[in-house]
């Protein structure tokens, strides 16, 4: 038993996070939103070279075959930032799909296509009917697509686009219209069934991942600007309505953390046993971020409300996470449905354990 | 990361699941705030010593089992499990035990901890006055030196299970020039001295969990004097440091109450109106896993060799709140049968414990330093935010 990230794991994360940090900048982010694409290529590019499109991919298939675990740290951090590249849709949501599908159904396709994805040289997306848009589709070279319980590969040639405007003005949203095909079906069936259920498994966690590095940068602006702004001849930090409604946001984020950290491991261990996991995950995540969102508009006051301060780069996030990948009440239901189970492990003795070990045909 | 236990963790967890089903008394004690009540909980704390089950952390010498905090844990889901009565001496083998070890001479050690382990003591905490709640700097209560004694006056309040208690420990002045937290110190007086009155105060259910202390010139020891006077404000704070930190409530209160939530709710679910009580169920079960993974994450990195910090204030918060949920929540599963504790009804008993669970659970945010104070410190020490 230890719950805790290993060295490697917490290197990897900071050297992503100091990347972020100096190459990332609310400014530039501001400069994506004048453009159609919304996509820097030299930031993907540098995050591919960190190693990121690469850390899912199996080591036979030119990635560096990490685990979901290893990488739940970077998730957290593209958030932090509010990074606008789909990184974390490619890297750790379409590649993980692809390298299962490759896993199950191997083709000369589906390896050069993992090749490519590890490198960052070819952007895919996929498209999982949870969801109905697809973030920045107009990048992207090819798209995995569930069509009931098949997995379709279609390349971006075969898929009109119709775009729309997304309250957040990181994201490209576009609806896909395309037609799916014998020779375009790579899995169908139990299969395909089982791997967008682990899709949809990764793509909520991945989003309450980023959801609680969206709720820590948004605290610690707040923190900031209560720390310089004055009013009353002091600073406005000093009063306690300022001081408890930020208290709040960090008891939220320090509960989220453990739950999206376990969620983690479990989709890495035991991926068709995770639903509750990261269904647990991607509540308290969103919670925790929406609430960050409210309290920290409150603390910058009218300067909360514009345009102009850079908060909203992450509220904005927020909200809009919040909704994909299913929304609180999917993911709730999913919980609801486990608690009602006569036979569910319910209990203190059961936080770890035989929810991993039990055999497969055991309520969980 | 690897969230499996081990052979012996298992083995361990086994070993405490038989004991406690061969031990754990088969009806539910009365309550520790009566006269039985109290001494048939004083006689379980003797079955556990005897068994070496009273404080699994401690080392051996002092009857313990020298076992890490994921062990504790383990020992804790268990007796949850059990439902193995509350630990009517909680606040000496989980407060003042571990302040021995760290602060005692081995003379105080020798006397007191075997003592407060096999039961025979029981001890009460004394930190609040009237005027000193949640500002205890403003302590007032005096413990002038006499020779090699202290002389004590004044008044200590709220103080839990006082009223059937042996002992008490506390802080009081010992410097009568000083303010604040200097001058004061950590002393030790046994509830039998001359001079000592104890005043029950009946709490919201009726019984006298806590109690008010009056000294008039009570004669102790400065052996009771538990590291340097004067230095009692920083030895207090390493208590109250551990209370809120780790152990003062273990996750598997929560989670057990929470499987029991579940099964109210599975009992009375076509019964149910409340729109709200699903989602309450739902957010009930996750906060108690959540509280639990957290707790868990903490021992790992403590076993590692990291320190607890600001963000133990969180647990506080956390706990409280949830413990108040979960019980509100009971209630409106219960709907109008709370009122009347289920009398009459089959699953009576049941009801009356969610009914006094619930009247307990208000007390939560208050006790162990207010969850405003709480969330004071997380803006000041973990965020960061100007005191002035
Ligand atoms: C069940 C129970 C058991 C207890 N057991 C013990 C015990 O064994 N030993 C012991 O010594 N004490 C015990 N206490 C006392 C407890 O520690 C105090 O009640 C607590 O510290 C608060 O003090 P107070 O009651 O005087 O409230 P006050 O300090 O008067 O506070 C009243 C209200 O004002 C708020 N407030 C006060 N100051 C501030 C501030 N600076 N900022 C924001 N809000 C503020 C508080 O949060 C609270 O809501 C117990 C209390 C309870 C309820």
């Amino acid at each position: 038993m230890d719950f805790t990230f290993s060295e490697e794991q917490q290197f990897f994360e900071s050297t992503l996070a100091d990347f972020l940090k100096d190459n990332v900048t609310a400014e530039q982010i501001r400069q994506r939103w004048e453009s159609a694409e919304g996509f820097d290529k030299t930031t993907w590019q540098s995050l591919a070279e960190l190693g990121i499109t690469a850390a899912l991919v199996q080591e036979a298939n030119g990635g560096l075959g990490l685990s979901f675990e290893d990488c739940i740290l970077l998730m957290q951090a593209c958030g932090r930032s509010a990074l606008p590249e789909p990184i974390i849709e490619h890297s750790f949501i379409a590649a993980a799909l692809l390298e299962d599908v490759h896993a199950i159904a191997p083709s000369q396709t589906t390896k050069d296509l993992l090749a490519g994805v590890a490198a960052g040289e070819k952007v895919l997306m996929t498209s999982h009917v949870i969801n109905p848009h697809t973030n920045m589709a107009q990048s992207a070279d090819a798209f995995l697509i569930q069509f009931g319980d098949d997995i379709h590969l279609v390349d971006k040639s075969e898929v009109q686009l119709k775009t729309m405007k997304s309250l957040d003005p990181s994201r490209r949203m576009s609806s896909l219209d395309w037609q799916p095909s014998a020779k375009s079906c790579l899995l169908n069936g139990v299969k395909g069934s089982e791997l967008w259920q682990r899709t949809l498994n990764r793509g909520a966690l991945a989003t309450a991942a980023q959801l609680l590095g969206l709720a820590e940068a948004m605290v610690s602006q707040a923190v900031k600007y209560a720390s310089d702004r004055e009013q009353f001849g002091k600073p406005i930090g000093t009063n306690q309505a300022v001081k408890h409604l930020l208290a709040d946001c960090a008891v939220q984020i320090e509960f989220a953390k453990p739950v999206i950290h376990r969620a983690a491991y479990t989709v890495s261990v035991a991926p068709n046993r995770a639903d509750w996991a990261v269904s647990h995950a991607k509540v308290c995540a969103s919670e925790a971020a929406k609430l960050a969102a409210r309290h920290c508009t409150q603390v910058f006051g009218a300067m909360g409300y514009t345009w102009e301060c850079d908060l909203h780069i992450w509220a904005k996030r927020a909200w809009v996470l919040d909704k994909e990948w299913g929304d609180n009440g999917f993911h709730k239901n999913r919980i609801h449905e486990w608690l009602l189970q006569p036979k569910a492990l319910l209990g203190p003795e059961f936080t770890f354990g035989r929810r991993y070990l039990g055999d497969a045909n055991e309520v969980v | 990361m690897d969230l499996i236990y081990t052979s012996q963790q298992n083995s361990f967890r086994m070993e405490v699941r038989d004991w406690l089903r061969s031990h754990v008394p088969q009806n539910k004690l009365p309550s520790f705030d009566t006269d039985d009540g109290f001494e048939a909980h004083r006689a379980w704390e003797r079955t556990l010593s005897e068994g070496n089950w009273g404080m699994v952390t401690w080392p051996k010498e002092y009857g313990g089992r020298g076992c890490d905090l994921i062990e504790w844990l383990i020992f804790e889901e268990e007796y949850y499990r059990a439902g193995a009565p509350l630990r009517v001496n909680q606040n000496g083998i989980f407060l003042l035990g571990p302040t021995l070890m760290e602060y005692g001479t081995d003379a105080q050690k020798a006397r007191f901890i075997t003592e407060m382990a096999k039961g025979n003591e029981m001890w009460a905490q004394g930190w609040s006055e009237p005027g000193a709640g949640s500002d205890m700097a403003a302590i007032r209560c005096r413990a002038d030196r006499d020779g090699n004694e202290f002389v004590i006056n004044g008044q200590k309040i709220w103080s839990t299970r006082a009223v059937y208690a042996d002992w008490v420990f506390g802080l009081f002045r010992s410097d009568p020039e000083s303010s604040r937290h200097h001058g004061l110190s950590f002393i030790l007086v046994p509830l039998n001295s001359p001079g000592v009155t104890v005043r029950p105060i009946p709490q919201l259910n009726g019984l006298p969990g806590f109690a008010e202390i009056f000294f008039d010139d009570v004669r102790v020891s400065d052996f009771n004097l538990i590291g340097e006077e004067g230095q009692g404000w920083s030895i207090a704070m390493s208590t109250a440091g551990f209370e809120r930190g780790l152990m003062l409530r273990s996750p598997a209160r929560f989670q057990q109450a929470s499987r029991r939530l579940v099964e109210l709710y599975r009992a009375r679910q076509n019964d149910i109106l409340d729109l709200s009580i699903e989602n309450a169920v739902v957010q009930c079960y996750m906060d108690a896993e959540a509280y639990a993974l957290s707790t868990y994450q903490t021992a790992s990195r403590l076993t590692k060799g990291g320190k607890i910090g600001a963000e133990s204030s969180c647990n506080k918060i956390f706990w409280s709140e949830l413990d108040i949920r979960i019980h509100e929540t009971a209630m409106s599963l219960l709907g109008p049968y709370a009122e009347t504790e289920g009398v009459g009804m089959k699953y009576h008993e049941e009801i009356a414990a969610w009914v006094d669970g619930f009247l307990f659970s208000q007390s939560g945010p208050i006790y162990a330093g207010t969850n405003e104070i709480q969330r004071n410190i997380i803006a000041e020490r973990l965020l960061g935010l100007p005191r002035k």
